[in-house]
């Protein structure tokens, strides 16, 4: 599942589908676990009819959540030592996103292996809709 | 705002395993094992702020659409602002039964010009998360954004 201290290299690059089609359904479930309900996100109405938007777009800590993944997925949640994100572009339902991260270093520190990460999430048209940085503890 | 709250967190194993699904990571469904929370957890504070604008409160106009588009007059409360960035770093892992203490501080203040937005105007929030013996297990750097104008959609 993890990856292994001994099995990863810097320029490694994993790659993972974090959602095809996203629905305006994964943006209530997030709205009701995070706490956020704002209607940007839940309510087309008044996106449409009194926000100025086409629509309800993606809560960008839900974009942030599902880029977590690919973070998650390689170290475990409990080895995820930082994880920072800039939000470059909005998600909107429909939007199909891809999480792409690199190894840029692997360094010890006291005894331990940590592996930075470059993260890169973008949509079906190429367009980053988040970038950052992650660091974890690889173990074994 | 100035003053310094203290927001108390309880971290449960179920609220884990929903914000787990909410988020497309439907691993934790047998809610069996380990749980730890995900690295974008602590945003979850919110639910735990009493205070918090983004949520439906008793007795206070709701800016979402009912009868009218907004159940407010005039400009939506929440417009003109973005999340910029979001950075969490960890000194532990958080699991169910910690009880964690939120408290948030302003952080720097800086202008941008842009095309597509005119004048942007960030601000930093530091939010800190101790647990029930009063350690350091998590902070938190939100950056956000207002916007002179609508971000241009193109």
């Amino acid at each position: 599942m993890t990856v292994k201290a001994s099995e990863i290299s810097v320029g490694d690059t994993f790659e993972e589908v974090l959602v095809e089609d996203l629905k305006r359904t994964q943006l209530v479930m997030y709205s009701g676990t995070s706490g956020d309900y704002n209607p940007l996100h839940t309510d087309d109405v008044y996106c449409r009819d009194a926000a100025g938007y086409p629509g309800v777009f993606a809560h960008g800590m839900l974009t942030m959540g599902m880029t977590s993944r690919i973070v998650t997925g390689l170290f475990g949640a409990e080895n995820v030592k930082k994880f920072g994100v800039r939000f470059t572009n909005q998600v909107w339902p429909g939007d199909d996103l891809k999480g792409n991260a690199v190894v840029e270093d692997i360094r010890q520190e006291g005894g331990k292996t940590l592996v930075d990460l470059k993260i890169t999430t973008t949509n079906q048209k190429g367009d980053v809709v988040v970038m950052g940085n992650a660091t974890g503890l690889a173990v074994g | 705002m100035a003053d310094e709250k203290t927001i108390t967190m309880p971290i449960e194993a179920t609220h884990i395993m929903m914000f787990n699904r909410s988020i497309g990571d439907y691993s934790n469904d047998a809610m069996a094992g380990d749980l730890v929370a995900p690295p974008t957890f602590p945003q979850a504070a919110a639910q735990f702020d009493p205070d918090y604008f983004l949520r439906i409160k008793p007795g206070v106009d709701w800016f979402g659409s009912g009868k009218n588009p907004s159940g407010v007059e005039g400009k939506p409360a929440s417009s003109g602002g973005l999340h910029a960035e979001q950075h969490f770093e960890f000194e532990r892992p958080i699991r169910p039964g910690d009880v964690l203490s939120v408290v948030t501080k302003p952080g720097k203040t800086w202008e941008k010009e842009s095309k597509r937005a005119g004048k942007l105007m960030f601000s930093e929030k530091i939010t800190e998360y101790r647990d029930q013996n009063g350690e350091l297990v998590c902070t938190a750097r939100g950056v956000g954004v207002k916007t002179e104008r609508p971000v241009d959609q193109d």
